[in-house]
């Protein structure tokens, strides 16, 4: 069944809210479009509005955080992470206070917004801070463990949580361990390192690819930080070629995370799928996908490339 | 009690860290001191062998540059050892150049990065009122960090959640890095500002009188938050600092050194 993150995220707040009453939820004026308006009708005292003011909202939320309640901060990842940068470097990370930024609408799926609302460098902003760590979720019932995982996390975590329906590609009996990669597919030629929205897409790919006789693996990356250095040394020495998806600039983010791992550390062929150093637009998503090359067909190109 | 004598010899140290150190802020410093003696002497619920006690009073020095008088203020407390002053911004001391709570006993969190910590400080308000704590929360702000947004996003929110235990106290020196408010960026009427935003407001004409600062700190506000402006002067109490901006960071060479530490000895023993 096709389910948007965004609404996992905030049904899961809501069963977290009943387990644990250190949960707090802070939103800035977007709790309809974060869905964490569904935690504010349960729990109106535990929901903070702080207006369009996410600088406020993310160090009011490390105040939250100092007198022992885990606040769970909401809003657009474009804001979240960007008009807030500053405040999420200073006061969350180099604190080490305990925040988590469940920011939702990361990449170009935001869709007709357009490019002002779709952050396609929030990976690689929020990557290079110490003390972060990022969960990346592949679909709504993964978004329930990642909810559940980071309000058991001691410190500041990210997780980006994506604006459309998905289908599922796991089940409730997926193990899900924070930091550590997951084998969805298994594959002799080449290996699909795959992240969010990019899972699924990816494992229409390895389908696609069988077809030709290309044995493609699939690996869901949930934990983009800190990166599962292991499983990506591992399966790289398995395969001829590595190929990442992200619905992210290829500058700075999981691709280039993957890359920092792999450089001179294997004899696998490297490419990347996502977004080439430019800014979003208007348009559905599936539109924008292909506009943007997050497509099955690309991610089959760049495959094919590492084979040749 | 007379404090005359003890905020002098706190100039002292604040001189010297800063002179040893090869880098800081005197001027604001010197501009703050008092209304921090007022704080920990005569205000904040705190326990200095003690320093996380759940329900003390949090204190945030949001202009964190001014950090060498709330140093000074807490060695003379008794959280860490004078001795240590003497190590500030060298590696490896816990005195960072700007407040850090992971490393210095009695911080009760970061701050530096201009408009941030009265920002924290207002979310230890509300998370307090939401746990139904007595404790209060004291922020300093510059009145230079009040060209930032964040404090107007304060300014709103503290209200709108009617945080009457929240304090925030202008150190209201009229000078920042590059000049004076008016030159730099106008600030205005503080007091008015505030009161408009809803605060309960105070304006103190002497901001180093810890007697009138004391008193309100301590005066009672239900269903709004404070707002204390003191009218102070810039590197108060060395003649040649005095309301000169250029000592807001300068170092402090061996005869500037000699010259201010030669003046508060003779008002030590004057």
């Amino acid at each position: 069944m096709a389910k948007s993150m965004r609404t996992a995220y905030a049904e899961t707040l809501i069963e977290l809210g009943a387990q644990n009453e250190k949960v707090v939820a802070l939103d800035a004026d977007l709790g309809h479009t974060t869905m964490s308006c569904l935690f504010k009708e349960r729990y109106p005292d535990r929901h903070f509005n702080f207006g369009i003011a996410e600088a406020n909202m993310v160090c009011g939320a490390a105040g939250f955080a100092k007198a022992g309640l885990i606040p769970f901060v909401s809003t657009m990842a474009m804001f979240g992470v960007g008009r807030a940068f500053e405040q999420v470097r200073n006061t969350v990370c180099y604190m080490n206070a305990n925040v988590k930024l469940g920011l939702s609408h990361p990449g170009i799926s935001v869709g007709a917004d357009g490019g002002s609302h779709q952050t396609v460098e929030d990976i690689a902003v929020m990557r290079c801070l110490p003390n972060m760590r990022i969960l990346a979720p592949c679909d709504s019932i993964q978004m329930r463990k990642a909810v559940f995982a980071a309000a058991e996390m001691d410190g500041p975590v990210y997780i980006r949580v994506s604006r459309p329906d998905v289908e599922n590609v796991t089940d409730e009996d997926t193990p899900f361990v924070p930091g550590k990669a997951q084998v969805l597919r298994e594959g002799s030629d080449v290996c699909i390192m795959a992240v969010g929205l990019m899972v699924h897409i990816a494992l229409t790919a390895a389908e696609m690819l069988e077809k030709e006789g290309i044995s493609a693996g699939v690996m869901n990356f949930h934990t983009i930080k800190p990166i599962d250095r292991e499983a990506i040394l591992a399966t790289a020495a398995k395969v001829r070629g590595v190929v990442t998806a992200e619905e992210h600039s290829v500058i700075g983010g999981f691709g280039s995370a993957v890359a920092e791992v792999l450089c001179g550390q294997t004899d696998a062929r490297f490419g990347m799928v996502g977004i080439e150093d430019k800014f979003g637009k208007s348009g559905q998503p599936d539109e924008l996908f292909r506009e943007y090359g997050l497509t099955p067909e690309h991610i089959c190109d760049e495959c094919r490339k590492t084979l040749r | 009690m007379n404090y005359d004598k003890k905020v002098l010899q706190l100039k002292e140290d604040i001189v010297k860290m800063i002179y040893l150190a090869g880098s800081g802020h005197v001027g604001g410093s010197l501009s703050v001191l008092d209304i921090l003696v007022a704080l920990y002497y005569n205000v904040l619920n705190v326990d200095p062998k003690n320093p996380e006690m759940e329900d003390r009073d949090r204190f945030v020095l949001s202009k964190g540059h001014a950090c060498p008088a709330l140093y000074a203020v807490l060695a003379d407390k008794g959280y860490f050892p004078r001795e240590d002053l003497w190590t500030l911004r060298k590696l490896g001391s816990h005195l960072q150049g700007h407040p850090d709570s992971r490393t210095t006993p009695g911080i009760d969190c970061n701050s530096g990065s201009l408009g941030q910590g009265v920002s924290i400080a207002s979310g230890m308000a509300m998370a307090a009122k939401f746990l139904g704590k007595d404790y209060r929360v004291f922020a300093v702000i510059g009145d230079g960090e009040s060209d930032e947004g964040l404090v107007w996003e304060v300014a709103m929110s503290a209200v709108q959640y009617k945080l009457d235990n929240f304090t925030v106290i202008l150190d209201h020196n009229g000078l920042q890095i590059d000049g004076s408010n008016d030159e730099i960026m106008g600030v205005g009427d503080m007091c008015a500002k505030f009161g408009a935003f809803g605060w309960d407001v105070t304006r103190l004409e002497n901001g180093h009188d810890i007697a009138a600062i004391t008193a309100a700190l301590e005066k009672k506000v239900t269903g709004r938050p404070k707002f204390i402006c003191g009218e102070t002067i810039k590197g108060h109490g060395i003649s040649f600092m005095e309301n000169n901006f250029m000592w807001h960071g300068k170092t402090i060479d061996e005869a500037a050194y000699r010259a201010a530490m030669k003046e508060l000895e003779e008002a030590i023993n004057g």
